[in-house]
């Protein structure tokens, strides 16, 4: 069941919230075992269903997201509900306060089922990063190992491909929700930056950061994204722009739409089958009427080492907070500085470490200009290769990732590799444009592929009209075993 | 570019993040190779390009000076490792 029809049959009192949370609280019981949850909340899930319920039966119901069981990954403030980013940090953090995002979603009345898993502070692309454990891919195992579902939404992704939820909130700094979607055969979109608030989320590189949507369905993803969406004072990044319908962009015609296919993004040693799917999506908005035209973002091989400089540099600033003073863990120390070092020593797993160190490096003296504002004037020329594409171009596709899911434990030994499964999704992220992954068909090894559509800044309708297009040609009716 | 243990105990330390000493050496080889891969962007020419201070197109709000939001200290001080009172308590600081 999507997200819409399950809508429509709560309109139609054909389906109560309780019947529906209930079905997919028993779902997430049945599924433990891909740990796509950090915490569940059954109780408050339930209740919220029945206050659904009860306003529905008062012809009072909120819209169309009132009584629709969702998933909130774990990086989202939900006031009294624990709230980790998937560290060890965070231990028992209960925030006394709802972030902007998931207040918006209460208020239209969707029913939190739980906080799904993620890397560990969102930075990673596999989900292994997690405190509390890797998530399995519900298209796994493959020749008897379980797959990552990417990363780092990948709690989210893998609820929302196993339905164990019908759609579920994540946050995107240079992919962790579209690379997920593509590896687990769902939707998700990034909006602009600027589109959701940024408050109450925990922060990774604030510049980047960026909630949005994940489901089964591009119509499913508009429906959620537009309950998020919107101005709010508490942010100041956040945007005060018109927030047009989005799913009104949906089954429009895209005749005359001019599509930019970007040469740069067809890398070296691309594997056959994802330069095929490419390929095929062209063909497919060709046949729909669209033009497809060669464009050129030259500095797009900049784009991964500009990410691992600002994204590591916002995060070593952002993650000074966790002290053991506040909130969280603390592992105590014979002087407070002691104390603060023990805290982040054991606190921060690994990968979140080298991050830190990075990002303090290349901010210290002496290397600030050489490192830091270097990477902010390439990032200046990445964003101009966008805007200039964007003069003759409506939307660009590319393919979302260089590959479908690895298994768990594989490239593990050389943190490189593992940031360039964000190549085809940082660039997006650096220029703060919208982008979508939806999916396009399988894989050699039965496998979801993704394609991305990127559009201009707040035109989140060109790319999700797009995507529905490539959505209906693809046919995508996959479905993960188990 | 490489990070040797002084180097990363210095970074660490700036970081207060607690390394055990036998983690430096190998902690830095991995930096180091993180920083080889960044050091690229030194080849790119960015003359009289400007750094990016704001991804979109916005102006910084303003607002007036009014206070908004309060009185939530035990809020504040719910989720706090230890405290005494209405404070936060730390290892001593001043003898």
């Amino acid at each position: 069941m999507t997200l819409a029809e399950a809508s429509q049959q709560l309109q139609a009192r054909a389906l109560s919230a309780v019947e529906l949370t209930r079905a997919h609280l028993d779902a997430m019981a049945s599924r433990r075992s891909l740990n796509a949850f950090i915490t569940e909340t059954p109780e408050l899930a339930l209740e919220r269903a029945a206050e659904a319920d009860a306003r529905r039966a008062q012809g009072a119901a909120l819209g169309p997201l009132d009584g629709i069981p969702i998933a909130i990954k774990d990086l989202f403030c939900t006031e009294g509900v624990l709230t980790t980013a998937a560290s060890h940090i965070l231990d028992g953090f209960r925030p006394p306060y709802e972030s902007t995002v998931t207040a918006k979603l209460k208020a239209q009345g969707a029913v939190m089922l739980g906080k799904t898993n993620l890397d560990e502070f969102a930075m990673g692309s596999s989900n292994i990063t997690s405190y509390y454990g890797p998530v399995k891919n519900p298209w796994g195992p493959v020749d008897g190992k379980d797959l990552v579902p990417g990363g780092s939404s990948g709690g989210s992704a893998a609820a929302v491909a196993a339905g164990l939820c019908l759609a579920a909130t994540g946050t995107d700094t240079g992919g962790s929700i579209r690379q997920p979607a593509s590896f687990c055969g769902i939707v998700g979109i990034k909006p602009t930056y600027g589109r959701c608030s940024r408050w109450g989320i925990v922060a990774f590189a604030s510049s980047l950061d960026q909630a949005g949507a994940m489901a089964r369905t591009v119509r499913d993803a508009a429906m959620l994204l537009q309950g998020m969406v919107g101005h709010d004072p508490r942010d100041s990044t956040s945007a005060p722009v018109p927030v047009p319908d989005f799913t009104a962009a949906l089954g429009q015609d895209i005749r005359g739409l001019k599509i930019g296919i970007p040469r740069e993004y067809r890398i070296e040693g691309m594997a056959a089958e994802i330069d095929a799917l490419w390929r095929q999506g062209c063909a497919w908005l060709e046949d729909a009427g669209a033009t497809t035209v060669e464009i050129s973002l030259p500095h797009t091989r900049h784009a991964l080492p500009t990410y691992y400089i600002i994204a590591p540099a916002e995060a070593s600033s952002n993650l000074a907070r966790y002290d053991g003073v506040r909130f969280g863990l603390r592992v105590p120390g014979a002087s407070l500085d002691e104390m603060y070092q023990n805290t982040r020593g054991e606190g921060f797993g690994a990968e979140v470490r080298r991050r830190i160190l990075i990002g303090t490096y290349v901010l210290s003296a002496g290397y600030y200009d050489a490192y830091y504002l270097k990477a902010q004037k390439v990032r200046t020329l990445i964003a101009n290769d966008f805007r200039d594409a964007f003069r003759s171009v409506d939307v660009i596709l590319t393919p979302t990732a260089p590959s479908d899911a690895f298994a768990i434990g594989e490239r593990l030994d050389d943190p490189i590799m593992m940031y360039l499964n964000d190549v085809f999704t940082v660039p997006t992220s650096l220029a703060g444009l919208p982008g979508i992954s939806v999916p396009g068909g399988l894989s050699k090894r039965g496998l979801p592929l993704g394609l991305q559509v990127i559009g201009r800044p707040f035109d989140e309708e060109a790319v999700l009209r797009i995507a529905a297009v490539i959505e209906r040609c693809a046919g995508f009716s996959g479905q993960p075993r188990g | 570019m490489s990070l040797d243990p002084e180097t990363v105990r210095t970074i660490a330390a700036l970081a207060r993040l607690r390394v055990a000493v036998d983690q430096l050496e190998p902690l830095g080889k991995e930096l180091s190779a993180i920083i080889g891969f960044v050091e690229q962007l030194q080849g790119v020419d960015t003359a009289d390009v400007a750094p990016m201070t704001s991804v979109i197109d916005l102006l910084l709000p303003e607002r007036n000076d009014e206070v908004t939001d309060g009185n939530c200290r035990d809020g504040v001080l719910a989720n706090a490792p230890e405290r005494i009172d209405c404070f936060y308590a730390v290892p001593k600081v001043v003898e």
